[in-house]
């Protein structure tokens, strides 16, 4: 219910090994702290759910944690590759990963129909694509009332939904404001959800366009200022290009990222914020 | 034109980002990708197209940013934004009705139907030569925007006879199938490359060069093609970048 705890003891409560585990973030207030907790704790088996898997998603695969991928967009935005997720797919390092691919309109609406507490949604996409053929999760529906032929995809309900937002109170209520994404859909979908926040306030102050998650609606909460980047949060940070930059060489060959991995999420007991750890 | 630059003065690169610009008419409601479909568009408000109204997938809707944003994420598009709205909102209510005139894509493969491959390279998907990132928004892009205009450097490697991967619909195998599949925007009008410009054929929806780029020979254009390429019957040269969009160009990339 909102309850406001640590970083590293919300993961060790809400995430276990074989969870399916959604950290959302539309290029803004991407959760890389909660992330890099879960390689910190040694999670494994994760089938990770995104839409848009970049920077910390290619440290979680490379890390080993990750069994399958659910996804509509694998990439370093605005750089190119992530080395991590393709040396996987490609050559099974440092295991095979499974993927179930979708688009953006697909993986939007499984989330709200997850959040809709129903067990699918309609939606006019895929015709004519090749990921109709490779995707089990995408099936075509005919409209009761017009014969129209549409397309069906199931509701996702992740075990964890994980997301990192400006603020919350005492109570744990949430609030959040600029680019949203599918921030209030993938907590509502989950069966338990942690948010990390820049600031805990003692009052909400109401801000145009912002949007409140109650606590009542969440597990908990954990003040991890700084927990979003290299993404940024909106009042907060800025961006750090450079940084998803730099993320291509570390991440192109194994040793390098391993090195990296090891000194800046493994050995650290709080992540280095220079490097997307909590500070 | 006496002070209209020579082929020297600019790049096929910067040809085809001014082509692609000038492509967006003012007032026409555009979802822009990243890349060099931003670096147009964003051209395009400063030059000739101010009222273009710039949207992106991550759910800015008239966004009117001061530089280039260097993702479809861009604080800078949330703050310029005349609304910012969620992803599930600007994929359902806002592309999906048909209610966006242009969209503006990529490519990592073209055939000569313009289908589009974002996906994998080589022939199994399960054991790809090259894992690409994927659809993104490109397919309900592709199916449901008034018209789509592609943006991609012309090579053999990208422009193949068949994509390994269809990831976004173009015509499909001919004229007939946008409306089989029923897809309701009339598809890509028009592949702008650095080389020239391509349309589909009003009758066979085949991809045919119609313009070619200054300094640009129909033999480079073949040459980076993966197959026969129809021509129309006198291609016509594209006019030149104006010292204006050349200047303008150069100062969103090196500001």
């Amino acid at each position: 219910m909102g309850e406001i705890s640590s970083l590293a003891e919300a993961v060790a409560e809400l995430v276990h090994d074989g969870d399916s585990v959604a950290l959302e973030g539309f290029t803004h207030l991407i959760p890389t702290a909660a992330g890099q907790e879960i390689i910190r704790q040694g999670r494994r088996d994760l089938t990770l759910i995104r839409m848009t898997p970049d920077i910390v998603y290619d440290q979680l695969i490379g890390a080993g944690c990750a069994r399958k991928l659910i996804f509509s967009w694998a990439g370093n935005p605005g750089v190119g590759s992530l080395h991590r997720f393709r040396d996987a797919v490609q050559r099974g390092w440092p295991r095979p990963l499974e993927i179930e691919e979708h688009s953006h309109a697909g993986m939007a609406n499984r989330y709200v129909a997850g959040a809709s507490g129903l067990p699918f949604a309609v939606l006019r996409g895929y015709v004519g694509t090749d990921l109709v053929a490779h995707t089990p999760t995408i099936a075509p529906i005919t409209c009761p009332f017009t014969g129209e032929e549409l397309t069906a995809v199931p509701a996702l309900n992740p075990d964890v939904g994980i997301v990192h937002a400006q603020r919350a109170d005492r109570h744990g209520n949430v609030q959040v404001w600029g680019i949203t994404g599918v921030h209030k859909e993938v907590v509502l979908a989950a069966k338990r959800s942690l948010v990390t926040v820049e600031e805990i306030v003692d009052e909400l102050e109401p801000r145009p366009g912002a949007m409140v998650l109650p606590g009542w609606a969440l597990t908990r909460v954990a003040h991890v200022p700084g927990g979003a980047h290299p993404s940024y949060a909106m009042d907060y940070s800025d961006r750090d290009n450079d940084y998803y930059q730099q993320w291509d060489e570390i991440s192109r060959d194994r040793e390098t990222f391993t090195r990296w991995l090891d000194e800046h999420v493994l050995t650290t007991t709080t992540g280095d914020p220079a490097y997307g750890g909590a500070p | 034109m006496s002070d209209q630059p020579t082929a020297e003065d600019f790049t096929l690169d910067e040809m085809m980002t001014v082509a692609a610009a000038r492509a967006l008419r003012d007032g026409a409601r555009c979802f822009v990708g990243i890349g060099r479909p931003s670096t147009a568009a964003n051209l395009a408000r400063r030059t000739h197209s101010p009222d273009l109204v710039l949207i992106y997938e991550s759910g800015t809707i008239g966004a009117k940013p001061g530089r280039l944003p260097l993702s479809i994420g861009d604080g800078v598009l949330a703050e310029t934004a005349d609304a910012v709205v969620s992803v599930p909102e600007i994929f359902n209510y806002w592309l999906q009705p048909g209610r966006i005139d242009v969209g503006f894509l990529g490519a990592a493969q073209i055939d000569r139907y313009a289908n589009i491959n974002t996906t994998v390279i080589g022939a199994d998907y399960a054991e790809p030569k090259v894992r690409l990132p994927g659809a993104g928004g490109a397919p309900e892009i592709a199916a449901s925007c008034g018209e789509v205009i592609v943006v991609v450097p012309q090579s053999r490697r990208t422009f193949v006879d068949r994509v390994d991967f269809v990831t976004s619909v173009g015509f499909g195998t001919g004229p007939a199938d946008r409306q089989r599949l029923g897809l309701r925007g009339r598809g890509p009008t028009l592949v702008i490359t650095d080389l020239g410009i391509l349309r589909p054929d009003p009758d066979s929806c085949e991809l045919t060069l119609t313009q070619l780029h200054p300094g640009v020979t129909l033999d480079q254009v073949t040459a980076a093609t993966g197959w026969p390429l129809k021509v129309t019957a006198d291609p016509t040269t594209t006019t030149a970048p104006t010292p204006h969009e050349l200047a303008v160009l150069r100062k969103l990339l090196n500001p």
